[in-house]
């Protein structure tokens, strides 16, 4: 590579670095009335059940709320001991 | 589906704090804040009552009224979240709770107060499901686990009960049926015997 070419290129690469900077995020917070501000959050029912070896005794399919919601009833209704007693 | 409620039973809860230890254990939640406490009334004196409160995760949370930075939103489960990246701990949110919930762990020097802290309903927050970071700021996420809040299902005598207010309810339904109605609804025949005055009693004289 001619020395030409390699100056040119480092100092592309000395711009781009200068210049990243320049992509910082804004860190001040605009509100907005009324509105929630903060980072949105993860529906429980969109986790794998066997997701990080959890041990869970509840099984639902991944993004299926409906399945989530019966698996938490389910263990929900172990808090009812008359059903274990009688 | 209808929203995430606790219930608590003044009739089982025996005060023992073990709701209060489970969830400090599980959520390692800083030292000087308990997300959940047990309440008694009439300390000591027959028909002491105790029930646990932590936050009710209310249907029109007055906490997300009044904050300033609107740190608050609410799951679809019902459950009242917060964003401790965006609290700027300005204490409105504990002054608005009736429920004493939001509570706020010392930070620093001179007693300054950090990012307010209360019950998740073991549902984390607004991080990434189970990470160390939701973990650090919010606590165990046991819901995105298909579990309950670990109090309720800590909660030795099931006095506290949590899950699906619908499910809940009808556990509670089930219990109310089968002690009765009167008094021993509120455990009194339990914890003291049958009602009224002991045998051979004199009747109480009006004073003059």
């Amino acid at each position: 590579m001619a020395p030409r070419k390699l100056i040119a290129a480092a100092l592309a690469a000395a711009a781009a670095l200068g210049l990243a900077a320049c992509g910082e995020t804004p860190q001040v917070t605009v509100y907005k009335q009324g509105k929630y501000q903060g980072k949105p959050d993860t529906k429980p029912w969109d986790n794998d059940p066997k997701a990080n070896n959890v041990y869970t005794t509840s099984a639902w399919t991944k993004g299926d709320k409906t399945s989530w919601e019966r698996a938490v009833n389910t263990r929900a209704l172990a808090q009812n001991e008359y059903t274990r007693t009688e | 589906m209808a929203r995430m409620k606790f219930l608590c039973d003044a009739e089982r809860c025996i005060e023992c704090n073990g709701c209060v230890t489970a969830c400090k254990n599980e959520n390692e939640v800083p030292w000087g804040v308990n997300r959940r406490r047990v309440v008694t009334i009439n300390d000591g004196v027959p028909g002491e009552r105790s029930i646990s409160v932590a936050c009710m995760h209310c249907s029109d949370a007055p906490c997300m009224a009044v904050c300033p930075v609107d740190c608050f939103y609410k799951t679809e489960e019902g459950v009242v979240l917060h964003d401790k990246d965006l609290c700027i701990g300005c204490g409105y949110c504990f002054y608005a709770c009736p429920f004493g919930a939001p509570q706020y762990p010392q930070a620093g020097a001179f007693g300054m107060r950090g990012k307010m802290d209360k019950c998740t309903f073991c549902s984390g927050g607004p991080e990434k499901d189970n990470s160390a970071e939701e973990f650090k700021k919010y606590g165990s996420n046991r819901l995105a686990m298909g579990k309950l809040p670990a109090c309720a299902e800590m909660c030795s005598t099931k006095a506290l009960l949590g899950g699906d207010g619908d499910v809940v309810a009808d556990i509670y339904r089930q219990r109310v049926l089968k002690r009765g109605k009167g008094s021993e609804v509120w455990g009194w025949g339990t914890a003291y015997g049958p009602g009224g005055a002991p045998k051979g009693a004199p009747a109480p004289q009006p004073k003059s």
